[in-house]
């Protein structure tokens, strides 16, 4: 509760927060104000440019579907992606690294290895593999990066936590009678908020292109569904003659890039008690 | 004076034989050493005499890459390469450490409240509600002005001097047999080091329990010991009664031990009283008097023969062919 008190005292993180919120409430309720949907097309507007006319307030695409119901659509699955894939790298990652760090020794090495074994292998033949065993869909797209989105996380937070191991507040857990279990979780994961909230908001940038990338390949989202990797590729053939196309789905994933990273910042200053 | 006081009862801490080796260096060479129930014992010795290694073992916090000999028994019961599990049955409830910086020994995202009653929760199954309750009277009693506040306030909010009194309270929660205090007054300043020994001993006289005092500073153990042990070179090279160390020291190590400590009357010095050389080399071979080198009164005999500990009176050994009583 301190730590929340403390992010509303910064404004930057505040504001940055706010748009975040107001992003995704738009991105979730926002179709419902504009009678347009995401795959009619209006050949009376093909390409167009921002305008009332038809209600195509952020323009149209090159078949004359609406930008602004497509934007808000591809704002959900990007959030969505990046959101899914970086709680599951969170929630996996901070314990096995955190566990392997804590614990040492041969346990140690067994878990490193396997992290990575797995890192070796080539990320799109994983991709492939289990599209083609579950058949396509934006749930096991989530599943699939977060699986592999762990893995670095699993590094860093085992990285730190060797280096929390050393300090004299564990020896003196250990010496009050603490378990292994009740130490990693009492006193070692939260010394890791700081940096696992740093990377995490920096993975969510990294996820959303990722995605964008999958469906380039025809592996992620496929249309008439949107997300905004999508629509930055399909407005960067176009960038000469209808820049709005870009611009649009540009903006939204800049601005939300920008005010998760300052909320990334600003929870770490909250997080972290002894900067004060 | 409580040595003699329960001569059947079974010494609060036994160690046997103790050797605890670092690969090639041998940190602690076949210590024993007894610390009866409620007596207070002063360890004393430069860094690097093993002094805080023997007392790492009992607790189990060792690095993985020692190699340790011999018996360290609490009440009876064998510490010495046993379970965690078991291990944490005594430490932390019978059996507590205070360390030597407060700044770094407290958990600094945990609430003072939350780390003092997670020690009774864990070792006494009370609630947290309980807890907090015994933890604050604790604070109360090693004196920190509005306990009350204190539990609700993070670590970096207290200075040093209470950080040590949180410790302090911390180590006394589930009512111990013996505290091992390790240099806690080293990382204060000299005012709140009197404090913080003052804390101790009223503490002691009000609960009863056994203190191991470690510390490099004669001055400091004089107050609180009953007993004083002198370690160098990771052996027991003289111990007996405060009072009479420090009048009749036998040992050449401890009587310049106490030629260091600054004495406020008399003649003004012209430098601090040093001691020369080095202290040896840990991978050195076990021949012979380790303080020979050192020593003004070293003969053949002491660079050849390796000295026991042997009694000159009733309760005072000393590990030297030439005491100075001699």
């Amino acid at each position: 509760m301190k730590a929340l008190h403390r992010l509303r005292a910064n404004p930057g993180a505040t504001y940055a927060l706010g748009i975040i919120v107001i992003l995704t409430l738009g991105a979730l309720i926002g179709p419902l104000f504009n009678p347009n949907d995401i795959a009619t097309l209006d050949w009376a507007h093909v390409a167009a440019g921002p305008a009332l006319a038809g209600a195509h307030w952020f323009g149209t695409d090159r078949l004359g579907r609406d930008l602004f119901v497509r934007t808000l659509e591809g704002t959900r699955m990007s959030l969505g992606v990046g959101l899914t894939a970086s709680a599951i790298s969170l929630g996996v990652g901070v314990a096995y690294g955190a566990i392997a760090g804590y614990v040492g020794g041969r346990l140690d090495q067994l878990m490193m290895r396997f992290v990575e074994v797995l890192s070796g292998l080539p990320l799109i033949f994983f991709v492939i593999f289990l599209t083609v065993v579950f058949g396509r869909s934006p749930y096991l797209l989530f599943l699939t990066i977060g699986a592999v989105g762990w893995l670095t996380m699993a590094r860093i937070v085992r990285g730190q936590t060797l280096s929390i191991r050393q300090r004299e507040y564990i020896e003196a857990a250990i010496a009050s009678g603490a378990g292994t279990l009740r130490i990693i979780v009492k006193h070692v994961v939260p010394n890791l908020w700081g940096v696992v909230i740093v990377y995490a908001t920096l993975t969510i940038p990294q996820i959303i292109l990722f995605e964008s990338f999958l469906s380039f390949l025809g592996l992620g989202v496929q249309e008439p569904h949107s997300s905004l990797g999508t629509l930055i590729a399909e407005g960067a053939g176009e960038m000469e003659a209808a820049p709005w196309i870009l611009l649009v789905p540009g903006s939204v994933l800049a601005i939300l890039l920008l005010c998760l990273n300052i909320v990334g910042d600003g929870l770490r200053d909250a997080l972290d008690v002894k900067e004060r | 004076m409580s040595a003699n006081l329960h001569p059947t009862a079974l010494p609060t801490l036994a160690i046997d034989n103790l050797s605890v080796r670092f690969g090639e260096s041998a940190a602690v060479r076949d210590v024993s050493l007894r610390v009866e129930p409620g007596e207070s014992v002063g360890v004393v010795g430069e860094s690097g005499s093993g002094k805080t290694q023997v007392f790492m073992s009992a607790m189990g916090l060792l690095p993985p890459n020692a190699r340790v000999q011999g018996s360290v028994r609490f009440e009876g019961t064998e510490l010495l390469g046993v379970a965690p599990a078991v291990l944490n049955r005594v430490r932390g409830s019978k059996l507590t450490m205070i360390f030597q910086d407060p700044m770094t020994s407290l958990t600094p995202h945990l609430r003072i409240g939350i780390q003092l009653a997670e020690v009774l929760v864990t070792h006494s199954g009370s609630s947290w509600a309980d807890a907090e309750r015994a933890a604050l009277l604790m604070l109360e009693r090693v004196r920190i002005p509005e306990a009350k506040r204190r539990l609700r306030q993070y670590p970096h909010e207290l200075s040093g001097g209470m950080r040590q009194r949180v410790m302090i309270a911390m180590s006394l929660l589930c009512e111990p047999s013996l505290v091992i205090a390790d240099e806690p007054t080293t990382a204060l300043d000299v005012t709140v080091q009197a404090q913080i020994l003052d804390t101790l001993r009223i503490m002691r006289a009000e609960l009863g329990m056994g203190i191991v005092l470690i510390s490099h500073d004669m001055g400091v153990v004089a107050g609180l010991a009953d007993r004083i042990v002198v370690m160098y070179a990771g052996r027991i090279v003289e111990q007996g009664p405060t009072a009479e160390m420090l009048r009749r020291p036998e040992h050449p190590y401890t009587a310049a031990l106490l030629r260091c400590v600054p004495a406020l009357s008399g003649p003004r010095l012209e430098r601090m009283p040093s001691l020369p050389g080095q202290a040896p080399d840990p991978r050195r071979a076990d021949q012979g008097c380790a303080f020979a080198p050192r020593c003004a009164r070293a003969a053949e005999r002491c660079r050849v023969e390796m000295p026991q500990l042997r009694a000159l009176s009733r309760r005072h050994e000393a590990a030297c062919h030439f005491p100075l009583s001699a």
